[in-house]
């Protein structure tokens, strides 16, 4: 329990009513014989970045897709902004799902339209805006992300693997959602563009309020964004608070995640960086 | 941000002379509401020589809303009227900054006239079909020596393939076409008899079962279901695996994709669609046998015997000959088609199509071929 307490201190920093946002309780994933989440518990609250991490195949992204709605749930509940989604009727879990963003591990663009017009897709369907506001603010999410004007014509087959993410990130920005779902989203980019990324996140998440949900393999961002780390294994959470509770928790796959070869460089360094 | 917080719509309040202040949503959410109330500052502020605009009472600011006030202030200084935001919380600053007014130059689009295009595009369409027809035997010639060199080697054909794509594209698909070619074959009876009554003749509509559903009709209308069955799956399979890099990946592992994609699949049509079309003849004889017991009262028996006297063997064997002709046809154009996909999901699409309609065409085509060539050898 002391883990939890800490991290609701810890969002009463960044935010002053710590309001749950995406609440999971005793959830139950699995596909044939096997179960993939086996009674998981998991808080998300308002105006935090949360880093959700856990090793490959773990099911984070089950677990995003299952929040979603996009996986079937055996058992439990998952309350999104105090609602459950599959209780709702179909105007009001539209309504919801106006509410969020998604960037999908694999950009998901639509491959039949330009990157301008997948921005567009959202806006063109959900609000009543002229076609000069709509190019306007395209152009305008195309940058903020970094991708660079000429991008904006193009299909995604003509586009690299990180330009992907840059333009699917856009698209999940362009209703300017609450709550941000990104998995894996600095995977693919070079250094300079995953450090920038993560300076996007936060200032969208200071200026905005954003809620961001992310699930990560990057040590990097973990350290300078997120405001709380979860950890997935075994189909549970098994730690959840801010990085230094998780940097000295004793589980063995966390102590070989934080510590291990690549781990132990940033952690030693995190920890310089802290002391001084 | 969702209809809930529309509750405070953004809008636009004048404070005396130069002085107007924002209040409600700023948002997205607002829709039209956004641009109208933009518009608004823009005419208000026309009027004063500077303005101050004050943000104190937006609860709500996201890009959009950010943009457009910087997109009215940046109008507004074009016309010489000095512009000064105030009082901004300190978290929208940044969304401010952020979405700082900037002119975005897109790339010209280039048009031209309408006529132009349908020119245009109709020289493309006609200078495609011969490219289309070239490839077509490039491609034939390149599945040849696939197969001469699979030949040599058997040990690298894959004949768990074959047999699982026989099994799909043979099998599967019989019942569907026995119940097309009893059906067809009733009709052709019902109308035969029908018809041929008049003259007294009923019993000759036996003969034109027979001819017409051995020579043509069996292997004709087995072709065409199976182009668009089965051809249209290959294409659709081709054309998604060229679409995620997986031929990418098998041409980079030293394997081509002839051999161990398409070979099989062609293959498999070849064998299968003499089956299927052995099977359609019998079927249709059994629709027209029926029909004509019930509506023309030639019994079975009768039937039969009346059949032995109409054809020969070679009506039956015409049919059958043609059949794995009509299979290389659609197998190899829903390959071509499969592997000429581009990145986009439409583009598959339109492969799938054009693989359908071209291979109906060729198999039609083919058939009037072997027609002006077995009336000239006069099989
Ligand atoms: N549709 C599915 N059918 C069957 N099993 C699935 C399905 N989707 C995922 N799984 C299984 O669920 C488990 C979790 O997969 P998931 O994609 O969530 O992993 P992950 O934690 O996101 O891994 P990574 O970090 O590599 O992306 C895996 O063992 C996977 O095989
Ligand atoms: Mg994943």
């Amino acid at each position: 329990m002391t883990l939890v307490d800490a991290a609701r201190s810890q969002t009463e920093m960044t935010n002053q009513d710590g309001e749950v946002i995406i609440r999971v309780r005793d959830l139950v994933v699995g596909f044939g014989e096997k179960l993939v989440m086996n009674r998981l518990n998991l808080d998300v609250y308002r105006g935090e970045v949360l880093g959700f991490v856990g090793g490959s195949g773990q099911g984070k992204s089950v677990l995003t897709r299952a929040i979603l709605g996009l996986v079937p749930i055996r058992a439990g509940s998952i309350e999104i902004f105090g609602q459950n989604r599959n209780a709702l009727d179909p105007a009001h879990r539209r309504a919801l799902e106006q509410r969020w963003g998604v960037l999908f591990q694999n950009g998901a663009l639509f491959s039949g339209l330009t990157v301008k017009q997948n921005i567009q897709m959202p806006m063109r369907e959900m609000r009543q805006i002229s076609q000069k506001l709509m190019d306007e603010l395209a152009m305008l999410k195309i940058e903020l992300v970094g991708l660079s004007i000429d991008a904006a014509d193009k299909f995604p087959s003509e586009l690299s693997g990180g330009m992907v993410k840059r333009a699917a990130l856009a698209r999940a920005l362009a209703l300017d959602p609450e709550l941000l779902f990104l998995d894996e989203p600095t995977s693919g980019l070079d250094p300079i563009g995953a450090a920038e990324f993560d300076e996007l996140i936060s200032t969208l998440q200071h200026s905005l309020g954003l809620t961001v949900f992310m699930v990560t393999h990057d040590l990097d961002s973990l350290y300078s964004i997120c405001d709380r780390v979860a950890a997935l294994a075994d189909g549970k959470v098994i730690a959840q608070g801010p990085l230094k509770n998780l940097l000295e928790s004793p589980h063995p796959w966390l102590k070989a995640y934080f510590h291990g070869v690549r781990g132990g460089r940033l952690t030693s360094t995190f920890g310089d960086y802290r002391n001084s | 941000m969702s209809a809930e917080s529309l509750q405070y719509p953004p809008e636009v309040s004048l404070a005396g002379v130069g002085r107007m202040s924002l209040s409600g949503d700023w948002t997205l959410a607002a829709s039209r509401l956004l641009e109208i109330n933009a518009q608004k500052i823009v005419e208000h502020g026309s009027h004063a020589t500077s303005l101050i605009i004050d943000l104190q009472a937006v609860s709500h600011l996201d890009t959009a809303g950010a943009w457009v006030i910087n997109r009215a202030q940046r109008e507004l200084t074009q016309a010489r009227i000095s512009v000064a935001l105030e009082r901004i919380r300190p978290e929208y600053e940044a969304m401010l900054r952020e979405a700082a007014y900037r002119d975005f130059h897109p790339p010209p689009r280039h048009r031209s006239p309408l006529i132009f295009d349908l020119l245009v595009d109709l020289g493309a369409s006609v200078v495609g079909a011969f490219h289309d027809f070239y490839r077509g035997v490039a491609f034939l010639g390149e599945f040849v020596s696939t197969l001469a060199y699979v030949a040599a080697n058997p040990k690298h054909f894959r004949f768990t393939a074959l047999v699982s794509h026989i099994e799909s594209i043979g099998l599967r698909s019989a019942p569907i076409i026995i119940l097309i070619n009893i059906l067809v074959g009733a009709i052709v009876a019902q109308q035969g008899i029908f018809q041929l009554e008049r003259f007294g003749a009923s019993s000759l509509a036996v003969d034109l079962i027979g001819i017409l559903v051995l020579r043509e009709l069996g292997v004709l209308l087995t072709s065409i279901m199976i182009a668009g069955r089965s051809g249209s799956a290959i294409t659709a399979e081709i054309g998604s695996m060229k679409m995620r890099e997986e031929i990418d990946a098998l041409r980079v592992m030293g394997l081509s994709a002839n051999e161990v994609l398409i070979a099989p699949r062609v293959l498999a049509l070849v064998c299968a669609l003499p089956i299927l079309t052995f099977i359609a003849d019998m079927s249709a004889l059994l629709g027209g046998m029926v029909v004509a017991w019930g509506y023309g009262d030639i019994s079975p028996v009768a039937f039969l015997s009346l059949l032995k006297a109409a054809i020969a063997f070679r009506t039956f064997a015409v049919g059958l000959i043609k059949a794995p002709f009509m299979a290389l046809v659609i197998g190899l154009i829903a390959a071509m088609d499969g592997l000429a996909t581009e990145g986009s999901a439409e583009s598959l699409g339109r492969q799938v199509t054009s693989s359908v309609v071209k291979s109906i065409f060729m198999v039609i085509v083919l058939d009037g071929l072997f027609a002006m060539f077995f009336a000239a050898i006069n099989y």
